[in-house]
């Protein structure tokens, strides 16, 4: 019972963290979240045990986050993504002042003091231009893949300029820009620019201060950070590898190690 | 959560309202000069209270598509697409709850653009339809102070609105009956007021979302004594549950300032929400919009025109942020929740800097959302959600 899980259940992906009492991940995974937000989030936890060696009697808490937090049946307590990337931000890099996490259908950037406390946070309005879900319907019209556009938009020469106020003007914008004749990987790399525009602004109204932790499954594409290092003078920080799509389960996991101390403590 | 007995009685009161109008019956604007109109003999039917009453029953959606038909845009005041949709199907809500077959026809139409441009073309829609006359009060607006001339404007304009009642009464205004009228609109918006700040108790016994009901009255009757008397009551029951220290919710952790229009369509389910996080939404500036510290029954005609023309609605920014803080400070809040209401230009106040503003000059938090007062096609439930849910949490992390 001294093992720990975050569940992150995010409008495309669940992901699962699973940390050992000394703090150590030992285990994470991810399943799609489909339609059926408790069914992921049970299709995670069996695969998390199953590929961490771990039994379920094992797990003492399970906080859960994300848009379908409330659908994890074997939570303990949810939180907010807000507060679970601080937290997970802060796992991988202390100095984390700023958090910019871009999620399927939300943009959210906060600022936070020494204590991993959230100063400041500002979310994208419900324009979808903002998330996530506009570069994969950007792909999408273009014939591509998700998982296409990172290799997609590293071979862009120019930026096609997206305005990307509203995501329905954006669509029309690409096929403009196809019947033009821009190249698919230009399209993209404007839409990526478009987008990072959308974050500045959300840094600049939260007052972002060194050091920027950047979080979400667009982050796993090397031209997206690259264009927003670009655009601000603060230090910025990506966890490594895959860890980016689970910084915000590690995040819960986290605060339910903290939790669970404290309930042995008061035992 | 329990429902108030005041609630209830409310509903009473208003069937025999709308059931018991007989002509000669006046439209008018929620500000404005009810009390003329009922002085010259009038019964008085608010349209906004009908837009609200489309919201809430959720029928709205299928009436704003036809008032699109006749170039109604749909950006422009839903109160105004919902209402004007509803009369062209020839639909009401007031059928199904009070077996009425319409509106009331009215018999005068008055409106007051105190509050926003929008209700001049409602207003005067129907004026052509009935073929009935329509008096426009068009006050300076967006003021910070405001001067003894800008009266003289609003109380000149009052002079011609009585001159076009007097000819449809047939008879002139009686200055007893209006002095009268005045001093139970004063009457009543100051127990109106107390109703309020029974919500400065901590736990609050009231939330915005019971205010938004309990309203009817000052709206709607004000300047009777029925608005009087359900008030006086309403109170008693409010007293007692601060006297018990009883909240209406039932864990009162943070206390929200609620700016902006209500969600009618997302009353209740917005009303669950706060209470599962633990708020309670004790203040607004809407509730506290038909709160008249000025109406004066030994000066009737310009204590209303200062009552009607210093409403929140019509200020400066400037003032906005004073009126803000003094309820603020008042109800003790934690942090403020802006409701931009895509089609309430008017009354969205996040568009100009009011939250940073807010935030600075008071050190208490504030978030915004999208959402509208009726056209529900403005409004995420899931975005909603997540945004004042985040809000909540690093609120209760500050406490």
């Amino acid at each position: 019972m001294s093992y720990v899980i975050g569940v992150d259940v995010g409008s495309t992906y669940t992901k699962a963290v699973i940390l050992s009492p000394e703090k150590e991940v030992v285990g994470h995974a991810m399943t799609a979240t489909g339609f059926k937000l408790d069914k992921a989030s049970e299709k995670v936890f069996d695969k998390i045990l199953k590929d961490s060696g771990l039994a379920k009697d094992e797990i003492g808490y399970a906080i859960s986050t994300g848009y379908g937090r409330h659908m994890v049946p074997y939570r303990d307590i949810t939180v907010t993504d807000l507060t679970a990337t601080a937290r997970g931000s802060h796992y991988f890099f202390p100095d984390t002042r700023t958090v910019l996490d871009i999620g399927g259908q939300t943009m959210k950037a906060s600022r936070l003091d020494e204590k991993v406390k959230v100063k400041s946070f500002r979310l994208n309005d419900k324009c979808a231009a903002g998330t996530g879900a506009f570069l994969e319907k950007t792909a999408r019209y273009m014939g591509y893949e998700t998982e296409e556009i990172g290799p997609l938009v590293q071979t862009s020469k120019d930026d096609v300029p997206i305005s990307g106020v509203c995501a329905v003007f954006a669509e029309s914008e690409v096929i403009n820009q196809l019947s033009l004749g821009s190249a698919p990987s230009d399209i993209m790399h404007g839409a990526m620019s478009s987008l990072v525009k959308r974050a500045i602004q959300l840094l600049k109204r939260v007052k972002m201060e060194s050091q920027i932790t950047l979080t979400g499954g667009i982050m796993r594409f090397k031209t997206m950070v690259d264009v927003l290092t670009e655009n601000v003078e603060e230090k910025i920080n990506v966890p490594k590898g895959e860890m980016v799509q689970f910084t915000t389960a590690l995040g819960a996991a986290t605060l339910a190690l903290q939790r669970l101390e404290k309930i042995k403590a008061e035992a | 959560m329990a429902q108030l007995k005041s609630q209830i009685a409310l509903k009473k009161l208003l069937k025999d309202y709308f059931i018991g109008m007989k002509s000669p019956i006046a439209w008018c604007t929620s500000a404005g000069p009810a009390e003329i109109l009922r002085a010259l003999g009038f019964e008085v039917y608010f349209p906004e209270n009908h837009g609200a009453l489309l919201g809430a029953s959720r029928t709205a959606e299928k009436y704003i598509p036809r008032a699109h038909q006749e170039g109604y845009d749909g950006e422009i005041c839903s109160y105004l697409t919902a209402d004007i949709g509803a009369w062209l199907m020839k639909e009401t809500p007031l059928t199904k709850i009070y077996g009425l077959e319409s509106i009331p026809t009215p018999d005068l139409i008055v409106f007051n653009t105190n509050q926003c441009r929008e209700v001049a073309e409602w207003f005067n829609f129907f004026g052509r339809e009935y073929d009935c006359p329509v008096v426009g009060i068009f006050p300076p607006r967006y003021l910070e102070e405001i001067t003894q001339a800008e009266i003289d404007n609003v109380v000149s304009q009052f002079k011609g609105l009585i001159e076009v009642g007097e000819k449809i009464i047939g008879k002139p205004l009686d200055p007893e009956k209006l002095s009268e009228t005045v001093r139970l609109s004063f009457e009543g918006s100051q127990l109106w007021k107390e109703v309020l700040e029974t919500a400065s108790h901590s736990p609050s016994p009231l939330t915005f979302f019971d205010g938004c009901i309990l309203m009817a009255p000052i709206v709607v009757l004000r300047g009777t004594q029925i608005c009087l008397d359900f008030y006086k009551e309403a109170l008693v029951e409010l007293k007692e549950l601060v006297a018990q220290n009883e909240g209406a919710i039932p864990k009162e952790k943070v206390r929200i300032y609620w700016e902006g229009m209500p969600v009618w369509g997302r009353l209740r389910s917005l009303s669950e929400f706060f209470a599962e996080n633990q708020t309670s939404v004790v203040a607004s500036t809407y509730c506290n919009s038909w709160v008249f510290d000025h109406f004066d029954p030994d000066n009737p005609m310009e204590s209303m025109a200062y009552a009607y023309t210093q409403i929140f609605i019509n200020r400066g920014e400037n003032t906005k942020l004073e009126m803000m803080k003094d309820i603020m400070e008042k109800f003790e809040v934690d942090g403020v929740v802006f409701h931009d209401s895509k089609t309430c230009f008017n009354n969205a106040n996040s568009r100009f800097g009011l939250p940073k503003r807010v935030e600075e000059s008071t050190g208490i938090d504030t978030v915004s959302f999208d959402g509208d007062l009726v056209d529900l096609r403005f409004f995420s439930e899931g975005q909603t959600r997540t945004k004042l849910e985040t809000f909540i949490e690093q609120l209760k992390y500050d406490k």
